[in-house]
């Protein structure tokens, strides 16, 4: 399903990441870093929360805002219950919607944000989102310090807060469209192959834009997927290629640019909710600023996996959200 | 596209672990784990002047200590990564597994965090050895007699 906006822009955003981010290619881009993964709080998750909470606030002092004149804050996370987001939400204390579709959150919020705004319901919105590389990796895998041997094709959670501000006030950056994917399971059982679980959501929703807005893939200067990762970006490739017979040509996934996949030991690259808006928002954005590139299509991708329900012998489903943006 | 068709595209992408080289790599660290622990027996009962017996549960206790301790200090996890099952599959292994965990939830309380987390890796081993080691016990006796 496409939606088209007329007056929907993304006036600012802010960026927060932990120490493997800021050692990428992207370090000096980010807005503010930290060294470890506590940031001064006693646990994983309550970290993450600061994270996201620091993330909204640096974007209301960027955009020289107070709390009282947003109309609405979307957030998502990872974590059980979305924590990170409600214990941030209750800080911050902006009327509150929480979202959960794993790492496709970030897009799902700005959907939910443009449809809002576009339809004269709010003045503007907050969209942020979260993911910590520990507390994921207690909530989903093995305890942290665990060293079980790990497959050269798992993706590495990104430890960081994103949040952008949308309004109708005009901004270089407009949003111009976005098309709401559908949740797709291929059968892949594997937790650690998420490039594999989440192809096909991923080509599913950029085939449905690409059809439904009568584009062809070549529009876009630079179709961009989640989290994919280095291997789940050929499957994606070559799946597009024999189930729709679409070539895609100006494309990369965020996962294998937000780290330096040959320096640092992140195995197929980064993934979580973050991963997309950390690229996004700093070096894509720039580069949009700078007119390097003009369209640009963000396609979120999540795998919406349970442990529970993994060890229970069931497949994992996966989503993808795309939206569309354009520089005027 | 079919799932079956899709699956075989995934595997076409997904690099295969080199099963014979992780083997050989456990292997030789595995058996230097064995030189250790028995070099280890060998010093204890001729210092000690104890017993085989009593210097392999000293032995046992050393190189628990020595896992749980790499493991507070955020090295063993790293050192597995390279080592593959040489390092988990010896005793090493069982104590960094609990100690992983009792990290991981030490946050949690005493009870609701550490007592209710510490087994969450290794208590299947606990419980499939126990039950093992019965049933292997019971076919000794009725086959071998004891």
């Amino acid at each position: 399903m496409t939606i088209k906006y007329d007056n929907v822009y993304i006036n600012e955003t802010s960026t927060i990441v932990g120490p493997y981010e800021f050692n990428g290619p992207f370090s000096k881009l980010y807005d503010k870093h930290y060294k470890e993964f506590y940031f001064g709080e006693k646990t994983f998750e309550q970290a993450e929360s600061k994270l996201l909470q620091e993330s909204v606030e640096l974007l209301l002092e960027k955009s020289k805002l107070k709390k009282e004149d947003i109309s609405l804050h979307i957030s998502g996370d990872l974590l059980n219950q979305l924590v990170a987001s409600n214990y941030a939400a209750s800080n911050i204390g902006i009327p509150f919607l929480g979202i959960y579709n794993a790492c496709a959150s970030s897009v799902e919020g700005l959907i939910i944000a443009s449809n809002m705004i576009d339809k004269n319901q709010i003045d503007n919105a907050i969209v942020s989102v979260s993911s910590h590389n520990n507390s994921a990796e207690k909530q989903f895998r093995y305890p942290v310090e665990y060293g079980a041997p790990k497959k050269n094709y798992t993706t590495f959670t990104t430890t960081g807060g994103a949040s952008a501000l949308l309004s109708k006030n005009k901004s270089e950056i407009k949003i111009e469209s976005s098309t709401i994917g559908k949740v797709i399971d291929m059968g892949i059982k594997d937790v650690f192959n998420m490039g594999g679980v989440m192809s096909p959501a991923a080509a599913y929703t950029i085939y449905t834009h690409l059809k439904e807005t009568g584009r062809d893939a070549s529009y876009y200067d630079l179709i961009l997927t989640g989290d994919l990762g280095k291997h789940g970006k050929e499957i994606l490739k070559e799946y597009m290629k024999e189930e729709y017979n679409m070539e895609l040509t100006n494309y990369d996934d965020s996962a294998c640019m937000i780290f330096d996949l040959k320096k640092q030991p992140v195995l197929s690259g980064g993934s979580g909710p973050a991963c997309l808006p950390l690229v996004a928002y700093t070096y894509i954005m720039n580069k949009m600023k700078n007119k390097e590139l003009k369209r640009v299509l963000l396609v979120a991708t999540g795998a919406l996996m349970s442990p529970t329900i993994v060890y229970q012998q069931k497949s994992i489903p996966a989503i993808a959200h795309a939206i569309s943006l354009e520089v005027i | 596209m079919e799932k079956k068709k899709y699956e075989q595209l995934v595997n076409k992408h997904t690099p295969k672990e080199n099963i014979i080289v992780n083997a050989i790599i456990a292997f030789i660290i595995g058996g230097l784990m064995g030189i250790i622990g028995q070099g280890l027996i060998d010093i204890y009962s001729s210092i000690f002047s104890i017993s085989t017996k009593d210097a392999s549960v000293f032995m046992i206790v050393t190189l628990i200590f020595v896992g749980c301790l790499l493991t507070c200090l955020g090295v063993f996890d790293k050192m597995v990564q390279f080592a593959k099952c040489g390092l988990i599959i010896p005793i090493t292994g069982f104590a960094h597994a609990m100690m992983s965990a009792t990290l991981e939830y030490r946050k949690e309380g005493m009870i609701t965090g550490i007592g209710a987390n510490m087994f969450k890796l290794a208590g299947s081993v606990i419980i499939f050895g126990v039950v093992s080691a019965y049933v292997f016990g019971l076919v000794r006796l009725l086959i071998f007699g004891g």
